[in-house]
């Protein structure tokens, strides 16, 4: 008996050993707290500092990110629609959330504070569906170390970057998962005209080394000289800027296009009191803070100021961007870059 | 103990015994294990195949999905690029496979138990690793980009490299156990009848090991094809299936159409599967009962010849390694290359931060304990119980089903069934639950097979002296099963493990904001262009992996000397 005995206990005490380790493991019990879904394209280098912010204030609140860049987020909501798994949507594009409107997939809501808003960042319907939080604009990364290196001219304009002498040199958004991407497509198409702009990707993309998922990746790139320019947005290139990388970030001479990360309320969410809580806190001076400390555009007027390591000029090249037509024409815009750009054979270099 | 007991007790068939209450119960636990097999493998696949002839509104369409997948040339394509990338990857992979393996099982070079260990290494980490190695060793600004010679490797040259990193391990193993063993006999014979060495190995070593050869060829070419981490990485605009998959699934939330492309998916998986199963039945008593086992004898040149090439290729496999190691501390490359741990702040980055990492230790304990009691349990109840033959093999079918079924497939599958409102089941999904669940049916056959070979070493007349002796099943199960076992056990957990740690593809669909883990985190991460981060997450899936399996190299060394005593004489 002595020595199957000890090798049964030798087990034994294995399995104890494993149980603590899973106990030890396993979940804190949860807390009584009101779990809020958010889904959103905010960069996720800020996303900790809004989610303290505001359980600070509504500690009964937990807000769970679901965060990707903007086309992935609108497509996952399009495609969740008859089955919502968000709560709210917070800081994707306007353009996205008028097309969530549009489709009756948002609840409208006038959160307390509302009257403050500048008007012209906000859905004019009242109560409104979606509401603007603050501005990102398109802007150009460009590594100056490479420039040097490879013998490339500052690029002053975007008909500058469908200059041959760049050929392989640029990154660029997708504009079908990025929203910065997206904007850039859509900028050019209102201040070039259709046709036009269409011509202008046409000869830009044979520049383009590399179409990213994501917004931020092309600045990155730059900003590491895997390739010399990438056409990002202007938190994006101040932040790899600050890291120290050798960029400097431009802004083009025909204007920047731009969109508004907002909010709207999904409808058919089971935490209305909590989504309405995060909607007034969005809107208040507190989180309006928050965005200027990172966006030179907010939603509350005189919150604004200047932040270091963005171009000058900046504000003042944001195109004139229709919204209505933008959101109408989105699906089109896209399915026409697919069919041009998208999958086209491995850039020979 | 009188005659008659004796008689009643003697080996199952010869008196042919009525099933008692430990049969019953057995057979309800296969019952229990076929549902269990069912639900977390057959039923998701089930569903998955019937998406695929549906439309977006849920319609019975037949195959206009298929008709569409293949009048669209830019996703045809991509099955020639897989083709392509696959075939390329498992001609160099077996080339440099097998002569490794022969280094370390036909020669007497030095080193050879380090050279083992190194090789193992791709094991420990997701196969995102190295193709962000690859960025930064042939990227633009890489190390060695010249070594490229202007070409880009951004596309196949890039995957190719990757693969055959992430894949040799896999080939290796199956190489060396086919070269292990061979009959000293057919070598003498040949030297007397006076061949050349290039004849001996062409008629007598590679003939031995070709059926080696077809398997690692086949495993090789099913792992390349289903690989999402080094296409998706470095691939560039060089798409495969598994990355189309992706696209359609995630970036386009085309859901039919990625069950389609899962199909074609199959195919390959499948046919790699049928023949190795073939082969297995072929490949009986290669030595016979009279085989002299093969010792190599030394001879320098043969051994310093081997021992070349095996460092070169276990160096090019640490530098790998190496290199994302050291670029995951470097501050900002290539401009400041002074070293910090700032990349290793994950909280400020895509991917769900430190929580990923805590979640994935999380998932791969769970699935390495509940996995392991699960496997080791079904397989002892499918070769142990008496009687119930169908429902054995049933059992032992379904065990065998997950090799045949990549892990982007099954992970797409488990959406398709868990999903749905209507499924009671859908609670499950976005639990940390459904990813343990996942990760045990995908790695189920291999960790069933190993248990299966354990159990066969177990003399059945444990049972019948148990069931004589009037003692319960389990009793024998605990006291001296599991104990004989225990080696096989411990490394099927530690398998588990393993493979849990550094999954992407089976997880990629399946993770929810609370549940996100480290592999899905550095491709996130590389996704958002923070590439070094990437890197440094993906440095801490090996850190962890290689200490667990220290830990258990340690730890098991001394249970096995106290519960395998019995095996020295």
């Amino acid at each position: 008996m002595g020595r199957p005995f000890t090798m049964t206990r030798l087990f034994s005490a294995a399995t104890l050993g494993m149980a603590f380790l899973l106990t030890a493991l396993a979940d804190a019990p949860a807390q009584a707290k009101t779990a809020l879904t958010v889904y959103t394209a905010v960069e996720a280098d800020e996303l900790a500092g809004f989610k303290q912010a505001f359980e600070a204030r509504n500690p009964e609140i937990e807000i769970k990110w679901v965060r990707d860049s903007t086309g992935i987020i609108t497509a996952k909501l399009l495609a969740e629609k008859d089955n919502p798994r968000a709560d709210i949507v917070w800081g994707l594009a306007a353009t996205s959330l008028k097309l969530l409107a549009d489709d009756g997939m948002l609840t409208p809501y006038a959160p307390k504070g509302l009257d403050q808003i500048d008007k012209a960042l906000r859905d004019p319907a009242e109560p409104p569906a979606w509401i603007g939080q603050r501005v990102w604009i398109s802007a150009v990364c460009f590594n100056t170390v490479e420039a040097k290196k490879r013998g490339l001219p500052v690029p002053r304009s975007w008909a500058d970057l469908a200059d041959p002498v760049y050929k392989g040199q640029i990154a660029m958004p997708n504009p079908n998962s990025s929203g910065t991407g997206f904007l850039s497509v859509s900028a050019w198409v209102q201040t070039m005209g259709e046709a036009k702009a269409w011509d202008y990707m046409t000869r830009l993309h044979d520049n383009i080394a590399t179409y990213t998922h994501s917004g931020s990746k092309p600045c990155r790139q730059a900003g590491a000289g895997e390739y010399a320019i990438g056409i990002s947005f202007d938190y994006r290139g101040a932040k790899v800027k600050a890291d120290g990388a050798p960029v400097e970030v431009l802004v083009m001479s025909e204007g920047s296009g731009w969109d508004l990360e907002s909010f709207g309320i999904v409808k058919g969410t089971k935490s209305m009191e909590a989504a309405k809580a995060l909607a007034d806190w969005s809107v208040s001076r507190e989180a309006n803070e928050i965005y200027a400390k990172a966006y030179s555009v907010v939603a509350l007027p005189g919150v604004a100021k200047p932040i270091a390591g963005y171009p000058e000029g900046l504000i003042q090249s944001m195109i004139k961007n229709d919204f209505t037509w933008v959101s109408a024409n989105r699906e089109r815009l896209l399915a026409e870059w697919q069919k041009r750009f998208d999958g086209k054979t491995e850039p020979k270099s | 103990m009188t005659r008659t007991d004796l008689v009643v007790s003697a080996p199952v068939g010869i008196v042919r015994q009525k099933a008692g209450w430990d049969d019953w119960v057995m057979r309800a636990g296969l019952v229990v294990l076929g549902l269990y097999l069912a639900i977390t493998i057959v039923l998701p696949l089930w569903s998955m195949l019937s998406k695929s002839l549906e439309d977006h509104s849920g319609a019975f369409v037949g195959l206009a999905n298929y008709s569409a997948y293949a009048s669209n040339p830019v996703l045809v394509r991509s099955i020639l690029n897989s083709l392509t990338v696959a075939g390329v990857t498992t001609a160099i992979t077996l080339a440099l496979a097998f002569v490794y393996a022969y280094g370390l099982t036909r020669s007497r070079m030095p080193g050879r138990g380090l050279f083992r260990a190194v090789a193992m290494i791709p094991l420990l980490a997701p196969s995102l690793l190295p193709a962000i190695s690859l960025i930064y060793l042939f990227g633009n600004q890489g190390v060695i980009r010249d070594w490229l010679m202007g070409w880009s490797v951004y596309g196949p040259i890039g995957i190719v490299m990757g693969e055959v990193f992430y894949t040799f391990p896999h080939a290796l193993m199956i190489l060396t156990t086919a070269l292990a063993v061979a009959d000293q006999r057919l070598y003498e014979a040949a030297d007397c009848l006076g061949a050349t060495r290039f004849r001996r190995f062409m008629t007598v070593t590679l003939p031995g090991a070709r059926y080696g050869l077809v398997s690692a060829g086949f495993v090789v070419f099913t792992l390349v094809m289903t690989d999402f981490g080094v296409p998706k990485v470095i691939g560039g605009s060089y798409d495969v299936l598994a990355t189309d998959v992706y696209k359609q699934v995630v970036g386009q939330q085309n859901f039919q159409m990625g069950a389609v492309v899962s199909a074609v998916l199959l195919i390959p998986a499948i046919l790699a599967f049928a023949v190795d199963r073939i082969i297995q039945r072929r490949q009986v008593s290669q030595l016979g009962g009279r085989a002299v086992s093969f010792r190599p004898s030394a001879e320098p040149l043969r051994d310093w010849t081997l021992f070349a090439v095996c460092a070169a290729v276990a160096l090019v496999l640490l530098a790998m390694l190496g290199m994302a190691g050291f670029a995951s501390l470097v501050k900002f490359w290539p401009y400041n290359l002074e070293l910090g741990l700032r990349h290793y702040s994950f909280d400020l980055m895509d991917g769900g931060g430190w929580g990923s990492y805590w979640n994935s230790l999380k998932m791969a304990s769970w699935t390495a304990v509940i996995g392991t009691a699960v496997i080791f349990t079904g397989a002892w109840m499918i070769e142990k119980s008496r009687g119930a033959g169908p429902l054995r093999t049933a059992c032992h079918l379904l065990a065998m089903l997950p090799m045949a079924v990549p892990g982007l497939v099954l992970g797409l599958a488990y959406i398709f069934f868990f999903n749905p409102a209507g499924n009671p089941l859908s609670f499950l999904y976005g639990t940390l639950a459904i990813l343990v669940m996942n990760s045990i049916a995908h790695f189920y056959t291999v960790s069933h097979l190993t248990a299966v070979t354990a159990l066969k070493q177990i003399d059945p007349e444990f049972e019948s002296v148990s069931a004589s002796l009037k003692i319960p099943a389990y009793t024998t199960f605990l006291r001296v099963t599991v104990p004989v076992c225990l080696p096989a056990i411990l490394g099927i957990s530690i398998y588990l493990f393993i493979n849990a740690m550094t999954t992407v593809s089976g997880v990629v669909f399946l993770y929810s904001p609370d549940t996100t883990l480290a592999s899905i985190a550095v491709l996130n991460m590389d996704d958002a262009g923070d590439i070094a981060p990437a890197a440094a997450m993906a440095m801490m899936i090996v850190y962890t992996s290689a200490a667990v399996k220290l830990i258990h190299a340690t730890a098991t060394g001394g249970l096995l000397r106290v519960t395998q005593r019995w095996r020295a004489r």
